[in-house]
């Protein structure tokens, strides 16, 4: 975890307001492991005050990519950033996926700007594993796939693959995940997270997710980002000991 | 100037305060509830160079805080409602203090509690402790409803509790005021009347903040407490009305961002400071803000920082 004034040495729209951000960042970029993400200052001034978190999208020697979606002023701000202006990161944070464990194929379920870890992690499934993404938006301009191998695709509109939601054609596909032992590795918003979570469970998949809350620090001094414990009393911190957990321990 | 002049003058600025019996190497204080237990921003930035860290509120039982969404930004400034999670007295004891005692600077150790008993046996149990420095007792939490606002808003209660907390410990006992009463130099009386050795002010001003479509608070809590650069205003107003009025040490807090800021909380009336949200910002800050303030008293000709303390011209 460290602070850095890092060079921007590329940046482009993905289309439909998502962009991606690619710094110099050497020492980042040796620390980081998928699913982790950075704690980035969008403004110089006290507006917008807060840094804003965004997760490591993708990492290639010295440089370290995030996709973002222009919602506010701080990711309008980000989106105007050029091309050797300087960028205030601090990262990385949190705890990433735990992707060399026992399991034959990946399997992982993006929706929308969930899709972010996903490059990183493509990368980093060992040798001879497989890989399955399952991929779903609103509608096909929605649709991330930057970076990410073996796609299935679903809109809730159908204008692009399954109709429906991307648990629905989880569940449609169901035979493609029985032919291996699986592992599951999940982001998006929390109620697509829920659901994910309810079907693993139903057929006693591992799963792993990636959450967000809204946050001040990124690093545990602040106390503001909890999420409800299910092994224990209390809560957990998403950006301590998140923003990846097991489905076990955390209520979504 | 040669180098050697500058290393000459270096050797005059003094950045050393008092507060009570307590020396800082400088007017620097990470302020509660921004900096945890000091385990996490020791990563990012030197404690050692730091005046005092007052830890997080500590309560005598483990509170597990409030649910989501306890934060939210707004004008420059934000909203928490943290709900005073923290990890109670004997784990604090435990684990925490063996931590801190490594770093060269003032422990201050930050009380939160639902009856003047829970005060006098926090400190009570806490003050053997040779880490802690001095205590902060804050009766001034917004956010929970045993946190101690009704007694930080009740004249009576604050004069009981710095009288009965001072009678246990022989360490400086500051009393952190809230910012949401009308008269608050009063309260600053009061405790200078009972023998407590400063106040800090302020702590964070109740506000709340909605969502236009769901019409729904944006924070569990409903209402929260604001910090940051959106404050300092009314923080510096509330150390000004405070100078005048009382012959107490005072440590201005609220929205300091650097050491512009830190000056002119100085300058009318504190004789530290702490700085919260910024560290969430720039966990350096302190350190970039003491170095600041050192280099704006040699331009000055300030020997003493605390000669600034109060030093302004109305
Ligand atoms: C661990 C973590 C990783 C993240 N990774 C990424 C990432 O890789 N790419 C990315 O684009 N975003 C990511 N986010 C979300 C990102 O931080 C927010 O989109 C960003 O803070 C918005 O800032 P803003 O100033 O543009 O918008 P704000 O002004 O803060 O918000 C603008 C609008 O967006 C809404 N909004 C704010 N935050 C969120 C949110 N988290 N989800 C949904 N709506 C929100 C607000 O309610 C408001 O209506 C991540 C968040 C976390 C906690
Ligand atoms: C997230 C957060 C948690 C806080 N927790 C505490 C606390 O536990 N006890 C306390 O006395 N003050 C607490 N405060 C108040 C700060 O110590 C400080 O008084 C206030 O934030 C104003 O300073 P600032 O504008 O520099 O942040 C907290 C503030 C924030 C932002
Ligand atoms: S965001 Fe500050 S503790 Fe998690």
């Amino acid at each position: 975890m460290i602070i850095v004034n890092a060079e921007v040495s590329e940046i482009v729209e993905l289309g439909n307001s998502i962009f991606l951000i690619k710094v110099h960042a050497p020492k980042i970029a040796r620390e980081s492991t998928p699913g982790q993400f950075c704690n980035i200052k969008v403004s110089e001034s006290n507006f917008p005050l807060l840094r804003r978190p965004f997760s490591i999208c993708e990492v290639k020697g010295d440089f370290v990519s995030f996709m973002f979606n222009v919602l506010g002023e701080g990711t309008r701000n980000l989106a105007h950033k050029k091309v050797g202006d300087a960028l205030d990161i601090l990262g990385p944070l949190g705890n990433g996926f735990k992707f060399d464990d026992d399991y034959e194929t990946a399997v992982f379920v993006a929706g929308g700007l969930g899709a972010a870890p996903f490059p990183f992690l493509t990368g980093k499934i060992p040798e001879g594993r497989k890989l399955l993404s399952f991929i779903g938006g609103r509608s096909e301009k929605d649709l991330i796939t930057y970076g990410m191998k073996n796609t299935l695709l679903s809109t809730d509109d159908g204008t692009k693959g399954f109709k429906g939601n991307v648990v629905e054609l989880l569940e449609a596909k169901k035979e493609l995940l029985d032919e291996s032992k699986i592992k599951v590795f999940a982001c998006g918003p929390t109620p697509m997270l829920r659901a994910v979570k309810e079907f693993c469970l139903k057929y006693g998949y591992n799963c792993e997710v990636s959450t967000e809350c809204a946050m001040a620090c990124g690093f545990g001094i602040c106390q503001g980002c909890p999420i409800q414990a299910e092994d224990k009393e209390g809560y957990y911190l998403v950006c301590k000991d998140g923003p990846v957990f097991n489905i076990n321990k955390v209520v979504l | 100037m040669t180098k050697k002049d500058v290393e000459n003058v270096e050797t005059t600025v003094d950045l050393s305060v008092k507060i009570g019996s307590m020396k800082l190497k400088n007017p620097v204080m990470l302020a509660s509830g921004t900096v945890g237990y000091g385990n996490e921003i020791s990563n990012l930035t030197d404690l050692n160079r730091i005046g005092a860290v007052v830890t997080k509120s500590v309560s005598l039982k483990p509170r597990k805080g409030n649910p989501p969404q306890r934060i939210v930004e707004t004008a420059s400034g934000m909203l928490n409602a943290i709900g005073l999670a923290n990890v109670g007295v004997e784990e604090f004891i435990r684990t925490k203090i063996p931590f801190l005692r490594q770093f060269d600077t003032n422990i201050v150790c930050n009380i939160a509690a639902s009856s003047i008993d829970e005060y006098v046996e926090c400190t009570r149990m806490i003050s053997p402790e040779e880490t802690i420095k001095a205590f902060e007792i804050n009766i001034s939490c917004p956010n929970v409803k045993e946190g101690g606002l009704m007694f930080g808003h009740d004249l009576k209660a604050v004069a009981e509790i710095t009288r009965r907390v001072k009678a246990v410990t022989d360490k400086p006992v500051i009393i952190k005021l809230s910012p949401n009463v009308s008269d608050i130099a009063a309260f600053a009386k009061v405790v200078s009347e009972e023998g407590g050795d400063a106040v800090s002010a302020i702590n964070t001003l109740v506000g709340t903040s909605f969502n236009i479509y769901t019409r729904r608070p944006k924070i569990f809590n409903v209402t929260g407490g604001l910090s940051g650069p959106a404050i300092k205003p009314v923080a510096l107003a509330k150390v000004l009305e405070i100078k005048r009025k009382v012959d107490i040490p005072i440590i201005g807090i609220g929205g300091i961002m650097n050491w512009q800021d830190a000056a002119e909380f100085m300058i009318v009336g504190a004789t530290a400071f702490e700085i919260g949200t910024v560290n969430f910002i720039n966990p350096n800050a302190g350190v970039e803000i003491s170095d600041g303030l050192w280099e704006y008293c040699r331009k000055m000709n300030i020997r003493k920082i605390s000669d600034l303390t109060g030093s302004y011209v109305i």
